[in-house]
């Protein structure tokens, strides 16, 4: 009897506990694009399965320039969600200093973040004044560019390996009436396809006196000049891809319209979904096949800070969760994005993958431009660069002057 | 209220103490407060508090003692893209006002003339305004995209080498814009003219029939010169919507090709949030705010100004 009455007991008590801790959490992230959503699905079946939480999807279409104002203005108006996906960088850097973000630091000693966290840069940008802010969840580069085996035969000549070769074998996709350049003409894209020309270009050393100590002198000088004209030249190959989003630029490499496309390694997604082989329907050259470097920049998850400490609870054990090798091989395999842990093994990876664990393993890496300009900075560089990528008569002199001025003032 | 003061005696007009003004009407006065706090407070308040932090170096959150200066303006009036966002505001506004203005009254003025099937005629103009500019703007993307709309449409008809892509164009692609943006809108204004035209006395027109008067010259001459406050109604009604106008550049090119379709408004969003300066953006939207009251201002003396003096 007595039995029976402790078990009823534990029985209420457990019910009550499930109540209490059981809660919904609204994450706001902008993964639309087929490989993206599969993907996140990952984290969703993950948190819904393995805590007693629920995982409800905030999606905001139109890729992180029309979604992170969303996040922000939501955040800044008193309606937080309770997770969000933002870059790694500086992003929040003034919500965490405006104490608006939920400190994780307890969570990342108790799962040993620390020494998890592969390259550690990335566990510094979410880290402020010693405390830590975010979860960092995957590590993609934008220095790859992607080419369509099918345009190339189609165009009778063979895959070029470097950027080189492709620039010698776009005038033979040209007249075979393909694009030689798929290129989508949002502002982040445009600015992205010029920072990996640079370091190929440029070279690893001008790009970080440009990029990392802001020098405006070596901006306007004759390395970068070289940038200027070859991204001036790649503008004629992209004068006939008139699509808007990243994906629709990587669904002409896809069927072939297109020859390539300079793109970051998300794009492996879209190639995956597509049933594609890489090697066989496609080739990714990293660092546009002439330095093999790779940038950490990727996505982070920062939690809003609320009111409530059943949520605060649920929070947390979702930043653990997210971090947990398991999750972090599933989503990242979906993702074509690298594990921000040293420890996991991906043997599932395709070739592409391999290549970029490879490389960051070999220890090149370089900081992504959002870790290194402040948004206000990057925007400036978005402008002038979407501008200069889509109007012909825009010389590369004219926009080397610009963009050294913006580098002058750089912070 | 003529009446009234007509019948009183001359005596305890002159004799009787003038009560106080800001007595007088004293429930309608204290009704009112709310709204009166509402505009003082958000309308100005926050006007001023913008106004004020322009001059600072606010980035994502507001920093008050950050004083800069004119550093936010001198940044902005060297900034291309807002260049080429104030030239893209004048043409879509010119263009907006003027063909909105006539499309609007020619359209109202057919239907008015006792066609047959009116209502279903009047439904049509208006449907568009049902749209919101983000679908109007999905729209007319589709409509004028070269792959599959009216380009592709002609060139099936046999015209082979029929160009048509004004979204494409950084030329003409602000009036790609303006085609969507006038479908949208037209259809309104077209409705309030014909509620306008309705009020005409019917007699005016029977009176410039009997002396022969061609109709297009009573409707330039007669009619619309009395429908002076409807004009001023679709007038304020347009000008509100060509200043704001953001939706509909997002919906249609997000700004592109390159800059070549950027508006004011966008300019001022993407500052705030997503560049992270809020002092741009406030310097931005308070250029914008001095736009229109460099418009308003003469206008509001002439509309109103000129009631006390006749």
């Amino acid at each position: 009897m007595k039995f029976m009455r402790n078990a009823l007991v534990g029985t209420t008590a457990l019910c009550a506990a499930t109540a209490v801790s059981a809660a919904d959490l609204e994450v706001t992230h902008w993964w639309t694009s087929g490989g993206e959503a599969a993907a996140v699905a990952e984290f969703a079946k993950a948190f819904d399965d393995k805590t007693d939480h629920t995982w409800v999807d905030g999606a905001i279409a139109g890729s992180g320039g029309t979604a992170r104002p969303i996040i922000i203005s939501r955040i800044l108006g008193g309606d937080p969600m309770h997770a969000t996906q933002l870059n790694h960088g500086r992003q929040a850097e003034e919500l965490i200093e405006a104490g608006l973000m939920l400190d994780l630091t307890d969570v990342a000693e108790a799962e040993g973040w620390k020494d998890l966290v592969n390259p550690t840069s990335l566990l510094d940008s979410c880290t402020v004044d010693g405390r830590i802010y975010c979860a960092p969840v995957n590590i993609h580069s934008w220095q790859w560019i992607w080419l369509s085996h099918k345009a190339f035969d189609d165009a009778g000549v063979s895959v070029p390996t470097s950027w080189d070769e492709y620039v010698a074998a776009a005038p033979a996709l040209e007249s075979a009436g393909k694009i030689p350049l798929a290129m989508g003409q949002q502002p982040w894209q445009s600015n992205g396809a010029f920072g990996v020309m640079a370091i190929a270009i440029a070279g690893i050393d001008a790009w970080s006196e440009v990029n990392i100590n802001k020098n405006a002198e070596v901006a306007g000088g004759e390395t970068y000049a070289k940038v200027f004209e070859a991204a001036a030249n790649a503008r004629a190959f992209a004068e006939k891809s008139n699509v808007q989003d990243w994906n629709q630029a990587t669904n002409l490499v896809i069927t072939g319209q297109a020859g390539a496309q300079i793109m970051g390694d998300w794009a492996q997604g879209e190639f995956q979904v597509a049933g594609q082989t890489a090697g066989q329907d496609y080739t990714c050259l990293p660092g546009l096949g002439v330095n093999e470097i790779i940038s950490t920049g990727g996505d982070a998850f920062y939690f809003p800070k609320q009111d409530d400490p059943a949520i605060e609870a649920a929070q947390k054990e979702m930043a653990a969760l997210l971090l947990s090798s398991e999750v972090q091989v599933n989503f990242n395999l979906k993702k074509g994005s690298l594990p921000v842990r040293g420890d996991v093994d991906l043997a599932a990876a395709n070739d592409c993958m391999k290549k970029g664990l490879e490389i960051l393993a070999s220890g090149a890496i370089l900081p992504d431009g959002n870790q290194t300009f402040s948004p206000d900075t990057t925007g400036q560089i978005e402008d002038l660069m979407v501008e200069f990528w889509n109007d012909p008569s825009y010389s590369a002199a004219d926009a080397q002057a610009r963009y050294a001025e913006i580098i002058a003032d750089a912070d | 209220m003529a009446v009234t003061e007509g019948v009183r005696p001359v005596a305890e007009r002159t004799s009787a103490k003038r009560p106080n003004r800001l007595f007088k009407n004293m429930t309608a006065k204290i009704a009112s407060i709310p709204m009166i706090l509402t505009a003082l407070v958000v309308f100005i308040g926050c006007t001023l508090w913008t106004i004020y932090h322009s001059f600072t170096k606010s980035r994502l959150l507001p920093a008050p003692d950050k004083w800069v200066g004119w550093d936010q303006y001198e940044r902005l009036w060297n900034t291309r893209r807002w260049l080429v966002s104030i030239e893209n505001l004048a043409i879509y506004g010119v263009c907006s006002l003027v063909l909105s203005l006539v499309i609007g009254f020619t359209l109202a003025a057919l239907l008015d003339r006792k066609i047959r099937g009116e209502a279903v005629f009047r439904t049509i103009f208006l449907y568009p305004f049902a749209l919101s500019f983000i679908v109007t703007g999905l729209v007319w993307q589709w409509i004028l995209n070269p792959q599959f709309g009216i380009q592709q449409v002609v060139r099936n008809w046999g015209w082979e080498g029929f160009t048509f892509d004004p979204l494409n164009n950084a030329e003409i692609v602000i009036y790609g814009i303006l085609i969507a943006g006038i479908w949208q809108g037209s259809g309104f204004i077209m409705v309030i003219m014909l509620a306008g035209l309705r009020g005409i006395d019917q007699d005016i027109w029977k009176a410039s029939r009997v002396e022969g008067i061609p109709a297009w010259k009573t409707y330039i001459f007669i009619i619309i010169p009395m429908m002076r406050p409807i004009f001023v109604t679709a007038l304020v009604l347009i000008a509100a919507g060509i200043i704001k106008v953001y939706d509909l550049v997002v919906a249609q090119t997000s700004g592109g090709p390159g800059i070549a379709s950027e508006v004011p408004a966008k300019y001022v969003i993407e500052k705030m949030f997503q560049a992270q300066n809020l002092g741009q953006g406030f310097a931005a939207s308070t250029m914008m705010l001095v736009s229109v009251l460099v418009v308003l201002i003469p206008w509001a003396y002439l509309e109103f100004g000129g009631k006390r003096r006749d």
